[in-house]
């Protein structure tokens, strides 16, 4: 039977593979923009295609870190302060991205919206970079003393493999965005999307394969887990020879399905990776912090266990809907909010 | 400068700055809201050019909101982890609850009005600013039941070196929550009423869409007026409440050092010297303070220096005196200021049955100044309510220096409080450019910001025309 600690594991899990699921297409729309529309009516296109959704995927971060303050409050604390520099320069990113969608269309003047486009780019770039690098250096253990308290140098976080993982996801992202492009977006723009996506495919695989092979090192994540996780690589290659027939074949749907996948697996490995610990101690395994020494108390626990189950359905149920309301492609010959 | 002071320094500015937008989110809202329903039942068009003009100004100040917002529930985690392991058990879950209730209904419906304005039945257009507005409010109810448990902990248990929740309910039912939910939904309502009222009020100075600012004018008057009551009404019942559950926060407002005479006067300004804890040039009205604090003409009220003997013996030694002149000039500006917007809100649906409204130059001009009062009178009530804890973080329980996070140096701090406030510094003038250029553009112009229109001669163009 499962504790309710480890269910609440799963769900910050969740929250943070639905956050790169989500937002993953909306950062990587974001970078694309900047490369593969032409002009601003294509810029445009590009940002009224995650117009309506990218706020609410958003949210999954927020409420991410919000599950994960509530039913790990030393997690939380442990991280947020022993990531300090980092999640600072996640939220200048999300601020400057934030207002830059909304501000962008305000003012019709090349040098303002030439302003907003690098906004755009750097503010899509910074989050996953960092989250990229985080999640690699967490993995890999960060220095947390017998007080739950991290004290990481910037060796133990910006070196070559966790910049490499940042770079993966970074990259994984601009992918997927590409391929959600090609599923909103009309005409020789989503050719060009797709002809981005599938120049792609060589460059994420050696990613991918250089990133998960220095994971096989630098990590105990084999050892501890080495069957699932073995298993989940496999059905990645195959996900991924499919992701690049289907782009090929013209299929962005599956396409779509496929880049998606491949995002859960990656993020759902950080954390089957990570279980039982929440935080890896590189200085004694006795230190790190884990599902049981990092939770809440089991009232508190059941409190937002059964809040949480009443929510989810209305939640999930009315964001699914707005997909639904606007499962239209944009077409920038239209009237375009953004 | 240490860590703690940086940290403070950093979490005030930033909170401060966010709660600008927040108050004018929720009431512009909730006005909009009313515009468009009026819209969908009237079936006159006039209400739907204002719920757009003012959704325009509405989303710019959402998004700034939306945007500083994400970084207050990061700052606990970064800036106070000990905080945050302290009280996350409890903490925790209001949080939690409000991103999963609150963000996601507020930003989903927020993405369907903005681009669902031809695709969706009137209704369900206006139903869905109804939800937004009403995730706006969830969302202030469980950040302010958060609050209210630093302010007067229930439910809560001192077990394993922290504090574990024993009681949800407790902490939904919280008093203090009670007194502090609708005197902050009211301020935030004002908040939105009095900017429709104050920009209206240029408009109609210049004699400009004189029937739709009059019409904007008459909605929010009303909801003016509504708030101004509730926000008195609502402000003493917390008066009431913080006598008896944080008389040194009381204390500290009035610049009460010794006990008061029964009845005790209300101390209209006076010169403080937290030195030699007393007071000089003091203009007192008689029975106010009584009146304030227990709602009747009698009862004398404690003074800081008897609390601090009391507090000493409860707590240990230690100074329990909050930042005496902060709490009480901030106190000062909230209440004469909460005052004035009532007062005016009176004048101003008085001018409009009257049907004088246009052609009163003086009210109208002050009415343009009064946009400020709410934002002032807002933050001056956190001043108040943050500063007045102190030293408190957790009321009872943890003092704010012993919160600071322990891994994190001075010079990080530093670093992201330059480059927040450089940040937002940047934001603040793009959306005060953005707000004047809606203004400017008025009513008529719908958003629609159609592409340039082509040149004739250029190849471009002449490509558009074949």
């Amino acid at each position: 039977m499962l504790s309710l600690n480890e269910f609440w594991f799963i769900l910050v899990a969740v929250l943070f593979v639905g956050f790169f699921f989500l937002e993953g297409f909306d950062f990587g729309v974001g970078i694309a923009s900047k490369f593969v529309a032409k002009d601003d009516l294509e810029k445009r296109a590009f940002i009224n295609s995650i117009g309506p959704y990218w706020d609410a995927n958003e949210v999954w971060l927020i409420t991410a870190i919000g599950a994960m303050f509530a039913a790990f409050p030393n997690w939380y604390a442990s991280m947020l302060s022993g990531f300090y520099l980092c999640f600072a320069f996640i939220l200048f990113g999300l601020i400057g991205r934030g207002v830059a969608f909304e501000f962008r269309g305000k003012a019709d003047h090349p040098t303002w919206r030439k302003t907003w486009d690098w906004v755009i780019l750097i503010g899509s770039t910074i989050p996953p970079l960092v989250f990229g690098i985080m999640f690699t250096a967490l993995i890999q253990g960060v220095p947390i003393d017998e007080n739950m308290h991290m004290h990481a140098g910037i060796s133990d976080v910006i070196n070559v493999y966790t910049v490499l993982g940042g770079v993966t996801l970074t990259m994984l992202c601009v992918w997927h965005g590409l391929i959600f492009g090609t599923l909103r977006l009309m005409d020789t723009l989503r050719e060009r999307c797709r002809r981005a996506a599938k120049n792609l495919l060589p460059i994420n695989a050696i990613l991918l394969v250089a990133f998960l092979g220095m994971t096989f090192f630098k990590t105990d994540m084999f050892s501890v887990h080495g069957n699932i996780l073995e298993y989940l690589f496999m059905v990645g290659i195959l996900v991924y020879i499919a992701s690049g027939y289907f782009i090929t074949r013209k299929r962005d749907g599956w396409a779509f399905l496929m880049s998606g996948l491949i995002m859960i697996l990656l993020i759902a490995s950080v954390f089957i990776g990570l279980f039982p610990r929440v935080m890896i101690s590189s200085i004694s395994e006795a230190y790190s912090l884990t599902v049981q020494s990092a939770s809440s108390g089991d009232y508190s626990l059941k409190v937002i266990t059964y809040i949480s189950l009443a929510l989810l359905p209305f939640v999930l149920g009315y964001q699914i809907w707005s997909y639904y309301v606007f499962r239209k492609r944009v077409d920038h010959k239209e009237h375009m909010e953004y | 400068m240490d860590v703690v002071e940086l940290s403070r320094i950093q979490f005030a500015s930033t909170t401060l700055f966010h709660f600008l937008f927040v108050p004018l989110s929720i009431g512009l809202a909730f006005i909009i809201a009313i515009m468009e329903t009026m819209y969908v039942v009237k079936k006159d068009d006039k209400y739907k050019k204002m719920a757009k003009f003012w959704g325009h100004i509405f989303l710019i100040n959402f998004a700034v909101g939306v945007v500083t917002g994400i970084l207050q529930e990061f700052q606990f985690g970064m800036n106070w982890s000990e905080y945050s392991r302290f009280v996350g058990d409890v903490f925790g879950a209001p949080l939690a609850i409000e991103a999963l209730l609150a963000f996601f209904m507020e930003s989903t419906f927020l993405g369907l009005w903005i681009f669902g304005w031809d695709r969706l039945p009137k209704w369900v257009h206006a139903l869905c600013i109804w939800l937004v507005s009403l995730g706006t409010i969830f969302s202030a109810f469980f950040i302010l039941s958060a609050n209210s448990f630093m302010q007067h902990p229930v439910g809560e248990v001192l077990q394993n070196g922290r504090l574990e929740m024993n009681d949800f309910l407790a902490i939904m039912t919280n008093g203090q929550l009670w007194v502090e939910f609708p005197h902050t939904v009211f301020g935030s309502f004002a908040t939105g009423a009095l900017f429709i009222v104050g920009i209206s009020a240029i408009a109609l100075l210049r004699k400009k869409h004189v029937a739709f600012y009059k019409g904007s004018f008459k909605i929010a008057i009303v909801v003016a007026l509504i708030s101004g009551i509730g926000i008195a009404l609502s402000g003493h019942e917390q008066a009431l409440y913080l006598v008896e559950t944080q008389p040194m926060k009381m204390a500290a407002s009035e610049g009460l050092w010794e006990d008061s005479a029964d009845p005790a006067p209300w101390t209209v300004f006076a010169n403080i010297d937290t030195e030699a804890k007393e007071n000089s040039g003091e203009l007192k009205i008689p029975y106010v303070l009584s009146f304030l604090s227990y709602g009747k003409f009698s009862g004398s009220v404690e003074g800081m220096n008897s609390l601090q003997e009391r507090y000493t013996d409860l707590y240990g030694p230690g100074n329990y005196i909050p930042p005496v002149k902060t709490t009480f000039w901030s106190f000062r500006v909230m209440t004469v200021l909460g005052g004035a917007i009532l007062a005016l809100s009176v004048w101003g649906a008085y001018l409009y049955a009257r049907k004088k409204l246009v052609n009163s130059k003086w009210y109208l001009r002050l009415m343009i100044v009064a946009i400020s009062f709410p934002f002032i009178g807002n933050s001056a009530g956190w001043v108040m309510t943050e500063i007045g804890r102190q030293p408190w973080v957790v009321f009872g329980y943890m003092k704010t220096e012993d919160a600071v996070s322990a891994g994190v140096t001075a010079g990080e701090v530093l670093f992201s409080l330059i480059t927040f406030s450089a940040l937002y510094l940047i934001l603040f003038a793009v959306m005060i450019t953005l707000f004047v250029r809606e203004i400017k553009k008025g009513p008529d112009h719908d958003i629609e910001e159609t592409e340039p229109i082509a040149d004739p001669f250029t190849k471009e163009g002449q490509h558009a025309f074949s």
